[in-house]
């Protein structure tokens, strides 16, 4: 390509491009919306470990109803606290048990991931995937261990 | 300007503040809890009742209530103001947020004197 094709092509594109810079003003000067569709976007890792602090707080929430009747119950008289035990001793029981403190370690290796963000550790990119992998992995054994100890 | 008046403290620093002293407030409730209960395998009730009987902790309960209060409320708001939005749920948006928060708002509430009767009344 020569020196003639920029000064060929600019009369021709000229107004185009005054176009397209009023197109791009535009767009400026309006509150332009972003896209945050959760739904529309490929999600990275931290992502997933971002979401699922929600949920397990979300949990946690409605499960503290479930925790404060068996306190309640344990704490009131001798049978209260029999009948916990007993209850405690189902599958089911164990299982409901298992759930609320998976969210409930879940929630707090997440946590204190992030404590450790703010410090401001492993707040790069590499870093932040890394924190997420770890917070996956280690909430993974200790939920495991904690299934372990309950059954 | 910013009009937004359903957060915890009225300002997003505070939250982000309040958020994490009670996280560790939590965290250590918790911790301290989960390692008794380990510690002690085939604890009898006199022993969980003597437990929480114990001043400290009915104080150290009532910290870990505070906490969770505030806790909660803030967790429950950002989450309603990211997913109950225009977006999602069209006109009705603002209403359906605020009855959510104002549910979250009264069973938190509720969780917590019925927290203080467990902790200060058993």
């Amino acid at each position: 390509m020569g020196d003639g094709y920029l000064t060929s092509a600019l009369p021709d594109n000229f107004a185009l491009m005054v176009r397209a810079l009023s197109v791009i003003k535009k767009a400026v000067n309006s509150q332009r919306p972003v896209n945050l569709d959760l739904r529309t976007i490929k999600l990275p890792v931290t992502a997933y470990t971002s979401i699922l602090h929600r949920i397990s707080g979300v949990i946690l929430f409605v499960g503290i109803a479930v925790l404060l009747y068996g306190l309640d119950k344990s704490l009131m008289s001798e049978e209260g606290f029999a009948e916990v035990k007993e209850c405690l001793t189902s599958p089911l029981a164990k299982f409901v048990i298992w759930g609320l403190l998976s969210a409930l370690l879940y929630h707090l290796v997440a946590g204190v991931r992030h404590l450790i963000m703010d410090m401001g550790i492993g707040e790069t990119l590499e870093g932040g995937k890394l924190g997420s992998k770890i917070v996956l992995v280690v909430s993974a054994v200790v939920i495991l261990l904690v299934g372990v100890w309950i059954w | 300007m910013v009009t937004n008046v359903t957060n915890f403290s009225r300002s997003g620093l505070y939250d982000w503040m309040a958020q994490r002293v009670s996280a560790v407030v939590l965290a250590a409730y918790v911790l301290f809890l989960l390692g008794y209960i380990v510690a002690n395998p085939g604890m009898g009730y006199a022993e969980w009742h003597a437990l929480f009987s114990n001043n400290a902790m009915r104080i150290f309960s009532l910290l870990t209530l505070v906490a969770l209060s505030a806790h909660a409320w803030v967790g429950m708001w950002t989450i309603s103001t990211d997913y109950l939005t225009p977006m999602a749920l069209g006109k009705w948006a603002t209403g359906v947020r605020f009855l959510f928060q104002a549910a979250c708002g009264i069973a938190m509430f509720t969780f917590f004197v019925w927290g203080v009767q467990i902790f200060w009344g058993n």
